[in-house]
């Protein structure tokens, strides 16, 4: 029994020597699930929605045929429809996360940097209680606020500057994005202003700085990495969005993900819906190559 | 952005100011100031004159309210109450950026987005300097450091000790009235730092007729090297303020005699005197000395130069004796241990202390 035990504990022993000897062992064994996920999973989806962007559908029996072919990606750029919609899609995302970004860096840097000890605490939680509920609820919550009778309007009447029509607009979707990705990007522009040690923004006021000086030549450069994460997240979060605008927007604001949605599940034409999901791909290909020419990922 | 081409207008505040006339104003004076951080008392009704041209040492144990009171004058953390004055200006009230004192960190704080030769040149482009004339003067300043050819490199590719002069320079290329010191080389290894101690000695003696330099260390040996005034910190208050010389030779309690080199503590007829460890004597075979006392020798610590010895005296109290090995090998060293020696001073070199109590009843 106890000469068993020992043999266990010698085996096991052996194992964890060869494992110290060899680091590349120990790499494989921590990668080879996620390694596994990452390519069976989360590749090979994408591999197949390239693929099958390039096939078309039947138009009588509704069959897929593996002809490869560009119709699709021709059909994005001729029609105009689409254009509208691609471009609509990108612009509400760029805006919404230039909202945020404004949003977000004077909220950190009053939390990180003024707010004692206990207020930053519960500044902290108050960033993160929005995403203990449900997304749709917090959708909903807003067409309530900014429907024709609702709540904006009953407070700006009473204020008396007269009711706005921004309910069921383009307006609506970028103010419920901006509020529903703000967290995203307070969240890493907060650790970024915490990395930034106390001595550089002293040293700069020391040199003559002034706050704005400071701000501009010594804080922003150090945070810009924080804001892109902020900004990847808030900007690709909105491009790939569908619900919101459904919910709360216009009769002129359906997104990229609306048209996919539609033709999955109405036109039943998956091709020219993986098409179509492909643009906010190369969108976000060509918006993180632009970070990268920024410096943005060079204090990585 | 203002710096881009050639067009832009140098301020005139790149010149300093004519200095006023020697003993007037001091550098610095700081009256009665005081600053707690919630309970804690950082620094306690402190008074300081600092003369202009000086090296002047705020030197005290971590916690003593040495950082506190640099901070208090370059402004970065306000006084509860109290006034700062630089060379006759009251600048309690001003913000950093708008009083004439530069600062050399701790960690040193360069940018690390920025080059170096950007970095020692942000001051001067924060005050409207035009590019070419201020990369002149920032590369003029690191020639001073010597550290003529790295003005493109990025702080973190230099060394501890390159960091270091970069923001000497950085500092220095502003000619502030008061260059503030805050254990500038307490990152750096021991050679390094006795090296840097006589290279800022040298920049300084060569400024000191612009600048003064106020310098915050817990090393006396740095603060003996260097200044030529000290203030000895304990807990937020100054216990003596002097040449390294009178600090060493004439410390004027017990914290000072303790803090600033090793001293022995003697107690005779309710009075306290202290001797350095390097003014007893160990008497030889033959040598005779009316006071000398003896006792047994307890530990022997060999430092090369010189060796330690820890005797105690019979009855009395332990004492540390400093020797120099002038004939005496390690080995020959090392044999003292449990031996009975006698030991002796002169009388002069047992200074007489105040205790805390006298302290307080003579004020």
């Amino acid at each position: 029994m106890t000469a068993a035990l020992a043999a266990g504990r010698a085996a096991r022993m052996r194992v964890s020597a060869a494992l110290f000897r060899r680091p590349w062992m120990r790499a494989v064994l921590l990668l080879s699930g996620p390694g596994a996920w990452f390519f069976l999973i989360y590749l090979a989806a994408l591999v197949v929605l390239f693929i099958s962007a390039l096939w078309s559908v039947e138009p009588f029996t509704g069959k897929l045929v593996h002809h490869w072919t560009l119709d699709n990606f021709k059909a994005l750029v001729n029609v105009s429809t689409y254009r509208t919609i691609a471009l609509r899609t990108i612009a509400i995302a760029a805006a919404v996360t230039v909202t945020d970004v404004v949003l977000a860096v004077p909220f950190a840097l009053f939390a990180v940097r003024i707010a004692p000890q206990r207020l930053r605490a519960v500044l902290f939680v108050a960033v993160l209680i929005p995403l203990w509920s449900s997304y749709l609820v917090r959708v909903y919550v807003w067409r309530l606020i900014l429907s024709k009778d609702g709540v904006l309007n009953w407070v700006l009447e009473k204020v008396g500057l007269g009711a706005v029509n921004v309910g069921y607009s383009n307006w609506a979707v970028w103010i419920v994005f901006s509020y529903i990705w703000l967290p995203f990007m307070i969240l890493p522009v907060w650790a970024a202003i915490e990395r930034v040690p106390d001595s550089f923004i002293e040293a700069s006021a020391d040199l003559g700085a002034r706050g704005w000086r400071t701000f501009r030549s010594v804080l922003l450069p150090l945070i810009l990495p924080g804001i892109a994460a902020g900004s990847i997240f808030t900007f690709s979060l909105t491009l790939g969005d569908f619900i919101t605008p459904t919910l709360v927007g216009g009769a002129g604001s359906d997104f990229i993900g609306n048209v996919v949605y539609d033709n999955v599940g109405i036109a039943n034409n998956i091709p020219f819906a993986a098409a179509f999901a492909t643009v906010p791909l190369a969108v976000m290909a060509v918006y993180l190559l632009l970070v990268r020419r920024l410096g943005a990922f060079e204090a990585l | 952005m203002a710096s881009g081409g050639g067009t832009t207008i140098d301020a005139p505040s790149s010149t300093p100011p004519p200095l006023s006339p020697v003993g007037v104003d001091a550098a610095v004076r700081i009256s009665g100031v005081r600053k707690t951080y919630g309970d804690v008392v950082a620094v306690d009704n402190l008074s300081l004159a600092v003369d202009a041209g000086e090296f002047f040492t705020l030197l005290g144990p971590s916690g003593s309210g040495k950082t506190t009171t640099l901070r208090v004058i370059a402004g970065f953390e306000p006084a509860d109450c109290g006034s700062v004055e630089l060379h006759g200006v009251d600048v309690t009230r001003s913000p950093p950026f708008q009083r004439p004192v530069n600062t050399v960190f701790q960690d040193y704080a360069l940018f690390p987005h920025m080059s170096v030769i950007d970095n020692v040149a942000y001051g001067l482009r924060v005050r409207g300097v035009g590019k070419r004339q201020r990369h002149a003067q920032a590369a003029e300043a690191l020639k001073m450091v010597r550290l003529p050819d790295i003005g493109q490199r990025r702080p973190l590719q230099l060394s501890g000790g390159q960091r270091q002069r970069v923001a000497l320079a950085r500092a220095l290329v502003n000619r502030p009235r008061v260059l503030l010191l805050d254990e500038p080389l307490g990152a750096l290894d021991l050679k390094l730092r006795q090296e840097m101690q006589l290279e800022l000695k040298a920049i300084q003696r060569e400024l000191s007729e612009r600048i003064t330099f106020l310098y915050v260390t817990h090393d006396q040996d740095e603060a003996l090297t260097m200044s030529d005034r000290i203030a000895v910190f304990c807990d937020g208050r100054i216990e003596q303020v002097g040449t390294p010389g009178e600090v060493y030779e004439h410390p004027a309690n017990e914290f000072v005699a303790g803090f600033v080199g090793t001293s022995n503590v003697i107690k005779r007829d309710g009075r306290t005197y202290t001797v350095r460890p390097e003014k007893i004597r160990m008497l030889g075979h033959g040598e005779s000395d009316a006071a000398a006392m003896e006792g047994t020798v307890r530990e022997v610590a060999y430092l090369g130069p010189v060796t330690r010895y820890v005797v105690e005296l019979d009855g009395a109290e332990t004492l540390v004796v400093l020797r120099q090995n002038i004939d005496t090998s390690a080995m020959q060293a090392s044999e003292q241990r449990g031996r009975r020696v006698r030991l002796a001073w002169r009388a002069e070199d047992a200074r007489l202390l105040e205790t805390k109590e006298q302290e307080a009843g003579n004020t």
